[in-house]
């Protein structure tokens, strides 16, 4: 295997984006910013690859108009996936292990707030026997969230644990569309909103773009001085049916698990419950430190959010808060399909 | 104020499915007033039917007749229903286990918020028609009693009426508040002027209209604004002898990329007042503006390009451009 480490990373979060729902204009700072980190032109980058969907905004080819933004004469080696660009980044890590290129800029975007997000993304569920009756995301997340409250698993009071801790940790992120933590019998005593959830267990609909940058061997020491060396990634996904897996557990979470144990991790759970399911998959003990950026909860950009989780972590790799981290990316209903991609200040 | 021009969208269309023998065989069910599950090779009977057994990869073959009552594993409450879900008031999500299965699946529950518990029994409510999808389940509803039989579910089985179904339609309506890019914008709103507005890339100095979020070709901002005027010269061209669905004119006519003076990149538009077939490359064409009070924020502002009565252009003028 050849040592691939991330490089770069810059993001976008917002509420509303007063833009197009190509992004080109989130998309030209942020590449820019990624020059900026490694001193690459565009003329480094040997593959692009993005995640985005033309359902979430009803724009058609909104993938091929973001290609604008890269410049794309002399043509460039693109590739794209309708997931989150976590599974854009798999994809080119995959080309850089092949040796075909040795660097690879990977984006996503998504204006979420266009349309009915929970609405639209029923189009993801089996469309013979889901998809007619129109179940929006967070009910079905609900559905997932009692199934542990019922088996004892977890109890509303860890849930506004974990939403308390996420809002307080987004104070420190410029990036956070929802922030300011307060107690969790603050949380607990705030209205129900999809039974048992209440609002602030449910990720903000959020629109947004970010990048990444991968760079092989001595083409990633050039570009950045404390690279974070990719140590594992993996994906699984479960079945579609939501009867058909016990939505209490996370059997692609688990199988995507790395050998060894990490000091930090970002976890991408749009829903606080999902971030308990996660943790216990995934081994991640009290000693370990979730999500400092705020995580999920306190900006869930579609087709992006997942690969900042990846981003996120990395830069406690670069800034020396920590030395072998790991970011998760979910996709799906119910945390359907999920990613892992550890990172280690080592190769 | 918003940088850009924004208008509702609404986008339909139909997914017309095959169903294949076992999802075809779990509506036919529904259609005739049974739910029917799938047995898989280890012995559990799974709602709607696999199409092929999880573990052995098998295709499904022995169909399972559960419910109608059945028990909720779970359930949700929606404040906010959306456009489409089985009530247009506040409900339910439930995933029911239907008796004889050994696995839930998701309906909607027609019960008041207070009366509902993980647990509770409930029993398929049919729609007034039933044609072979899973709206025939109109939603589950409480039990009247612990038989976990509910008589009127069962007066709904019929014997199996007509042929299978082998096919769904479903249709998809989407609303979107669809946003033009702020350089789009300003196209548009010069459009509502009168004015045709392009921009400029720093690096290249190619002009695009209308303009884009970043040159194509170096991928910078376009940031430097241009006039352009409203003539131009026929680049390539098509004659439409295909009547289509929407069509506004007649066929033969001509659709045409025209290059305005100072411009690098052609524009769509029709090319009226002249026979389609003496249309041809370099030919000089000028915009047809719509009466002033008609126009809007749109490029059918400009009615159609018709002939100058110029000479053609040179053909190295717009060698490039093809």
């Amino acid at each position: 295997m050849r040592d691939v480490g991330v490089v770069a990373f810059a993001q976008r979060q917002m509420r509303e984006f007063d833009g197009s729902p190509t992004c080109v204009e989130l998309l030209v700072p942020i590449f820019a910013e990624c020059y900026e980190q490694t001193g690459f032109t565009r003329q480094d980058i040997g593959f692009w690859c993005s995640g985005s969907s033309d359902y979430l905004a009803g724009r058609s080819f909104s993938f091929v108009s973001a290609v604008d933004a890269i410049g794309a004469l002399p043509p460039v080696n693109e590739s794209h996936v309708e997931m989150d660009a976590a599974w854009a980044l798999y994809e080119a890590w995959l080309k850089i292990q092949t040796g075909e290129v040795d660097t690879a800029l990977v984006y996503g975007f998504g204006k979420s707030s266009a349309g009915t997000l929970r609405r639209t993304l029923a189009l993801q569920l089996d469309p013979y026997t889901m998809t007619p009756l129109w179940p929006d995301t967070v009910s079905i997340a609900a559905l997932q969230a009692r199934l542990g409250l019922d088996a004892g698993l977890w109890d509303e009071a860890a849930l506004a644990a974990v939403a308390d801790r996420s809002l307080r940790d987004a104070e420190h992120n410029e990036w956070a569309i929802r922030r300011g933590g307060s107690s969790v019998e603050d949380l607990l005593a705030r209205p129900l909103y999809a039974d048992p959830l209440r609002k602030h267990d449910i990720a903000p609909v959020s629109d947004g773009a970010s990048a990444i940058v991968l760079a092989a061997g001595d083409r990633a020491r050039d570009a950045c001085e404390r690279p974070a060396w990719i140590t594992h990634f993996s994906h699984h996904i479960d079945p579609l049916h939501l009867g058909a897996r016990d939505l209490t557990t996370s059997l692609s979470t688990r199988r995507s698990a790395p050998a060894t144990r990490v000091d930090l991790a970002e976890l991408h759970a749009p829903f606080s419950h999902q971030e308990l399911v996660l943790r216990r998959e995934l081994g991640l003990g009290e000693d370990i430190v979730i999500n400092p950026s705020g995580g999920a909860l306190t900006a869930n950009p579609m087709f992006s959010a997942g690969l900042n989780r990846i981003g996120e972590a990395a830069g406690r790799v670069w800034d020396g808060t920590a030395d072998r981290v790991l970011g998760h990316a979910t996709s799906g209903p119910a945390l359907q399909q999920n990613l892992v991609c550890a990172m280690g200040a080592t190769p | 104020m918003a940088r850009t021009l924004s208008q509702p969208v609404t986008v339909t269309f139909d997914y017309t499915r095959s169903t294949g023998p076992v999802i075809g065989r779990f509506l036919t069910g529904l259609r005739d007033g049974v739910v029917l599950g799938g047995r898989t090779a280890d012995g559990r009977v799974l709602v709607p039917p696999p199409e092929f057994d999880p573990q052995t990869h098998a295709a499904t073959t022995d169909f399972v007749e559960v419910g109608p009552g059945g028990v909720v594993d779970s359930w949700t409450w929606v404040p906010e229903p959306v456009a489409g879900q089985p009530f247009d008031r506040p409900f339910a999500w439930a995933l029911v286990r239907f008796d004889g299965a050994d696995c839930a699946m998701l309906l909607a529950l027609d019960a008041d918020h207070d009366a509902i518990a993980t647990g509770m029994r409930v029993t398929v409510r049919w729609a007034d028609e039933r044609v072979g999808a899973i709206t025939d389940i109109a939603c589950v509803e409480p039990s009247a009693g612990d038989l976990g039989f509910d008589t009127l579910a069962a007066l709904a089985a019929q014997p199996a009426a007509g042929e299978p179904v082998t096919g769904v339609v479903s249709p998809i309506s989407l609303d979107y508040l669809y946003a033009a890019s702020p350089e789009e914008s300003a196209f548009f709103s010069g459009l509502a002027e009168g004015r045709i507005i392009g921009q400029r890339c720093p690096v290249c100095h190619k002009v695009y209209v209308p303009p884009r979020g970043a040159c194509p070709v170096d991928g910078v901002p376009t940031t430097d604004e241009v006039e352009l005027p409203d003539s131009g010269t026929i680049t390539t061209f098509c004659i439409v002898n295909v009547p289509f669905l929407g069509q506004r004119i007649s066929p033969p006519y001509v659709s045409a990329y025209v290059l305005l003076d100072g411009a690098d990149i052609a524009i769509q538009h029709l090319i009226l007042e002249v026979p389609a077939d003496e249309v041809r490359m370099g030919m000089r064409v000028e915009a047809v503006w719509r009466p002033r009070d008609e126009w809007g924020t749109t490029i059918e502002n400009i009615a159609h390009f018709r002939p100058t009565g110029e000479p053609d252009a040179d053909y190295e003028t717009y060698r490039m451009h093809l």
